[in-house]
């Protein structure tokens, strides 16, 4: 069980999984501003997707951290995982990682809690998942090649495509004047 | 009776129509998109689909508010 | 009758301050001012006839502290009873505007005034000429229908945009800034001011026995200067109509009330009660006068096609549904379109909106509907080229749609 080739295995796929899945709840969440002409049917699966990925995300990121933790080749405590940058082995692009799933843990806690907040302070949280994923993908282009796994390229690439494939339909639809949602 | 009924914050409701896709008992929409509360108090059978329905909202325009709670709050002039 | 208008001058000019204390005495300050005003009948003038005691007394309970917000924009349009006041016994609503914020601990009285009108510069002058115990403040906002509704002017009185908002308590409960917020239309307060003086024994000497004291009655008649007028409440229209021949309805409420054909109207008592049970609406005692030679299809449609463009443009059910429905009656009018569509579209806004407008507009359709049905059939067949009149005074300003 503690093959560290076992190890770094677990590691680097949860880690490109949930990065994936991440990706794709950003781009659905992008896709979601404004008023979309389609169905409200579609409307409904693209929210309930987007809400309820980010939980299946996280909890890939928990085992994603826990390999890392108990590698032994890593030295990662969980304390570097909290506080950004704090670790010994890579401390900035590990601690771009950390302070992505810092933010994560934020975002998820205040939508989670969202009829209780100020919509302002909901909205105002919600945007930094913009600051999120070019985080998470920093790390994961910097530490997960380290290896020469060709696939992690390949799979940053894709989601970089996605994310601005989505941008793009937004700020076409700044254009189109179709209002984004108020926020009260 | 579950002594609830939906309430929209018609300034906040921008008409996605999310609602009425989960509370379809409970809401219908018209023309515009906008929903149309179908009866006054939930029964306690659509409960489930009401409350879906106020989670869904991205506006945060639905409520479930007490029945007998002023349904004409705007109506007075001063 | 002169209780409200007392000491009106004839040169137009205000009363001033000195003549008022003259006339009135000094304003008593007794110190359980709800205790002495307890069971005071007032009721409310800017429309709904909401009892204005018992407003006072559940923002006291409610902790009170909170603003009273005077309203001088004439909620009803086309009224002029607020104009009146402010520009000609301004000291009586001032008056008024004290002791509501006596009775409810207020520590600010904001008056509301619309932009343009004559009333906020008049006030001005009167408030020059005195010290009240408790702080005013005026204030403008823009001379929409929705600036004027309750929850808008709380919120303008808060600092916020004068913009109707949802609240699911009471405003004299909790307001938009937190805090208990009373709003009171400018003959409400001026009523307080009077019931204070002179007492409920007074006070409750005329009117009705659910509904004393006296109107202020706006009349408005195609050809005739529109005038404001001082009478009992339950005082029957004809009173108020001295040539009623060629009279053929009247739009009793205003724009948000309702019509009804001549002999009714005439006979029907101004008041909140004998008017519903006329099928009509006292609101803020608009009347308006259709005559024989007019048509009062073609004039809602006007109204509907005005007010259409008064949405605050918030709601959804509002912004859409309002021009279509001023479409949908004005094709009636043409001959070319059905009544059953205009139904539908009333339908549609009615209780669907955060303010009075959707709905005022749905019932005012409703009721031309119903009293002119005749015209309808008329219509169709193209023969009624009666013009709209100018009794219900729609603002030009605006080019058909």
């Amino acid at each position: 069980m503690n093959d560290p080739r076992l190890l770094w295995w677990v590691d680097r796929s949860t880690g490109l999984v949930s990065l994936a899945l991440l990706t794709v709840v950003l781009a659905l969440g992008i896709l979601s501003v404004g008023r979309p002409p389609r169905l409200p049917v579609w409307r409904a699966v693209v929210q309930a997707v987007h809400r309820e990925l980010p939980l299946v995300a996280l909890l890939l990121l928990a085992v994603h951290i826990g390999t890392a933790i108990a590698d032994p080749h890593v030295g990662l405590a969980l304390k570097h995982v909290v506080v950004p940058f704090t670790a010994t082995w890579e401390p900035f692009w590990v601690g771009l990682g950390a302070l992505a799933v810092d933010l994560v843990v934020v975002l998820v806690v205040t939508s989670l809690l969202r009829g209780r907040l100020a919509p302002q302070v909901w909205h105002a949280v919600h945007v930094l998942a913009y600051a999120v994923w070019p985080l998470a993908v920093g790390h994961a282009l910097a530490l997960g090649t380290d290896a020469g796994v060709g696939v992690i390229r390949w799979v940053g690439a894709v989601c970089l495509a996605v994310v601005l494939l989505a941008l793009g339909r937004r700020l076409a639809l700044v254009g189109s004047g179709a209002a984004p949602v108020r926020v009260r | 009776m579950s002594g609830r009924r939906l309430r929209v914050d018609w300034a906040a409701c921008d008409g996605h129509g999310l609602c009425a896709v989960w509370a379809p008992d409970l809401l219908a929409r018209d023309e515009w998109g906008f929903p149309v509360v179908l009866g006054g108090e939930v029964p306690p059978a659509a409960l489930r689909q009401a409350r879906d329905a106020v989670r869904a909202c991205p506006a945060l325009a639905l409520a479930l508010v007490p029945v007998r709670s002023r349904e004409g709050a705007n109506r007075t002039k001063g | 009758m002169r209780r409200l208008l007392a000491g009106l001058r004839d040169d137009g000019q205000p009363v001033r301050y000195a003549d008022h204390l003259a006339l009135h005495g000094p304003l008593p300050s007794p110190k359980d001012l709800l205790g002495t005003l307890a069971g005071a009948g007032l009721r409310g003038r800017g429309g709904a006839g909401f009892p204005v005691v018992r407003k006072l007394e559940v923002a006291r309970q409610a902790g009170g502290k909170g603003p009273v917000v005077v309203n001088v924009t004439e909620s009803e349009p086309a009224s002029l009873k607020d104009q009146v006041l402010a520009t000609r016994v301004p000291h009586l609503v001032l008056d008024g505007a004290q002791v509501a914020a006596r009775a409810v601990r207020a520590r600010e009285v904001v008056v509301a005034t619309h932009v343009g009108s004559p009333a906020g510069p008049a006030l001005r002058q009167a408030l020059a000429e005195r010290r009240d115990a408790v702080r005013v403040r005026l204030l403008e906002v823009p001379a929409r229908y929705v600036s004027g509704e309750a929850s808008a002017l709380a919120r303008a009185a808060a600092g916020g945009p004068p913009l109707p908002v949802l609240h699911d308590e009471p405003l004299a409960v909790r307001g938009p800034a937190g805090r208990p917020t009373v709003v009171l239309n400018a003959e409400s307060v001026a009523g307080l001011a009077l019931h204070l003086r002179h007492g409920k024994a007074w006070y409750d000497g005329v009117g009705t026995p659910d509904e004393p004291g006296t109107v202020l009655v706006t009349l408005r008649r195609s050809g005739q200067a529109p005038g404001v007028q001082e009478v009992p409440l339950g005082t029957p229209l004809a009173v108020l109509l001295p040539e009623p021949e060629g009279i053929q309805a009247a739009l009793v409420g205003g724009w948000f009330g309702r019509w009804l054909p001549a002999g009714i109207a005439l006979a029907a008592p101004l008041s909140h009660a004998g008017l519903r049970a006329a099928g009509g609406v006292l609101g803020a005692g608009v009347v308006m006068v259709l005559d024989q030679d007019e048509c009062g299809l073609r004039a809602t449609a006007e109204v509907a096609r005005h007010l259409a463009g008064e949405s605050a443009g918030q709601c959804g059910p509002c912004v859409n549904g309002l021009p279509a429905l001023a479409r949908a009656l004005d094709d009636v009018v043409a001959g070319v379109g059905a009544p059953g569509l205009v139904d539908r579209y009333r339908g549609l806004v009615r209780g669907r909106g955060l303010c009075g407008l959707p709905d005022g507009t749905a019932d005012l359709v409703g009721s031309a509907l119903e009293v002119f049905a005749e015209d309808v059939e008329a219509h169709r067949r193209g023969g009624c080229l009666r013009p709209a009149g100018q009794a219900l005074a729609v603002p030009a300003r605006r080019a058909a749609a």
